[in-house]
């Protein structure tokens, strides 16, 4: 019989992940710039406020864009072109999420000496991507009027690991049973502390105050 | 697939302890699995094997997982109990004031080496 050897290695992955993200949060705040990760489930809006929010910001600071969501219709290159930043897609191979790791050559590649505010359209899905730290200043997860009221109980670690949340599509509300005050319950219930704005990017609604947010927040990161 | 981008992640990190460690192949990757770790164990086996194809060393590796019981500890009554029944409720008292203490492991224990 062949004669092998043991070599003990006791990491755990997530814990493993959470280190690399501390370093990164680290990393950002000494180079000054916000990362903002955007988490929800495919369709929900991401891409369409990510352009929205960019367009309104990016007189005010030098923005980048990081796409692992990969839409077929949407990607990078026309994201680049309706908003006139710079945006890099992320080759994920059809990943469910994305590590700190990927998190982290991304940011390289996008380049970090000519932004102060980098946004990562996370990968569509509500389960697993909370689980990975990015290393993101703040989480951004969108909770879109057709997914139901009820999702912050159903996906209880994404509304916990958000800092803020935007309620997506509210045009089209009376379509469906959505109530807004059970869904901004429901995420008190999950996360106290995460703010809640209420959007419709077809009606140009709750973009301007999600903003005002986010500069303020951008704002204290990037003059300390 | 959840469980593939764990498997690259593992196969990743195992690859490049093969290479430092200067040996000849893996031969096998010990694995704890909590219980509640969202990794399904047929399905993280069935990536590793299909993802191990395209590594230096883990080629001919076999994937072993101990899988960890989930354990809830109650901070209203201080008793225990197993995650999987009764998620954050405490059948005992119950209290939602509980935490996990066992049962969210991806870790690699070990591996084994020629
Ligand atoms: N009615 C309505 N549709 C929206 C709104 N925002 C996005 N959509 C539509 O929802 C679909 C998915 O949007 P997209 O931004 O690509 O979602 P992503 O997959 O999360 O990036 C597109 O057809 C958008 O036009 C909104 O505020 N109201
Ligand atoms: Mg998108
Ligand atoms: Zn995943
Ligand atoms: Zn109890």
């Amino acid at each position: 019989m062949e004669e092998y050897k043991i070599v003990e290695i006791k990491e755990d992955i997530r814990s493993r992940n959470n280190e690399q993200a501390k370093q990164i949060k680290k990393d950002l705040a000494e180079k000054k710039i916000f990362y903002l990760n955007v988490m929800a489930s495919p369709g929900s809006g991401k891409t369409t406020l990510i352009v929205q929010l960019v367009n309104r910001l990016k007189d005010k600071f030098r923005i980048g864009i990081i796409e692992a969501d990969i839409d077929s219709d949407v990607d990078a290159k026309t994201i680049a072109e309706q908003t006139g930043v710079k945006v890099m897609q992320m080759h994920t191979g059809g990943a469910c999420h994305i590590t700190c790791q990927m998190s982290w050559e991304a940011l390289l590649e996008l380049g970090l000496d000519d932004v102060d505010f980098v946004i990562l359209e996370n990968i569509g899905n509500l389960v697993c991507p909370a689980e990975f730290d990015t290393g993101a200043t703040q989480n951004l997860v969108l909770l879109s009027v057709p997914e139901g009221d009820d999702k912050p109980l159903k996906y209880p670690l994404m509304f916990e690991v958000a800092s803020v949340v935007a309620l997506t599509k509210l045009d089209v509300a009376p379509a469906f049973d959505f109530d807004i005050e059970r869904a901004k319950k429901n995420i008190a219930y999950r996360n106290k502390d995460a703010k809640v704005f209420v959007t419709s990017a077809v009606k140009q609604e709750g973009v301007d105050e999600l903003c005002d947010y986010l500069t303020e927040q951008i704002t204290k990161t990037i003059r300390i | 697939m959840h469980e593939l981008g764990i498997v690259m992640n593992v196969i990743e990190q195992v690859d490049n302890v093969a290479a430092e460690s200067k040996v000849e192949k893996v031969t096998k990757v010990i694995m704890e699995i909590g219980e509640v770790s969202t990794v399904i164990p047929d399905l993280f086996t069935d990536a590793f094997n299909w993802a191990k194809k395209k590594t230096n060393y883990l080629k001919d590796a076999e994937l072993e997982l101990i899988i960890l019981e989930g354990m809830t500890y109650c901070r209203d009554c201080k008793g225990t109990y197993r995650t999987v029944e009764f998620a954050k409720k405490c059948p005992h008292c119950g209290s939602m004031n509980t935490y996990l203490v066992t049962g969210d492991e991806i870790k690699i224990k070990s591996i084994e080496v020629v």
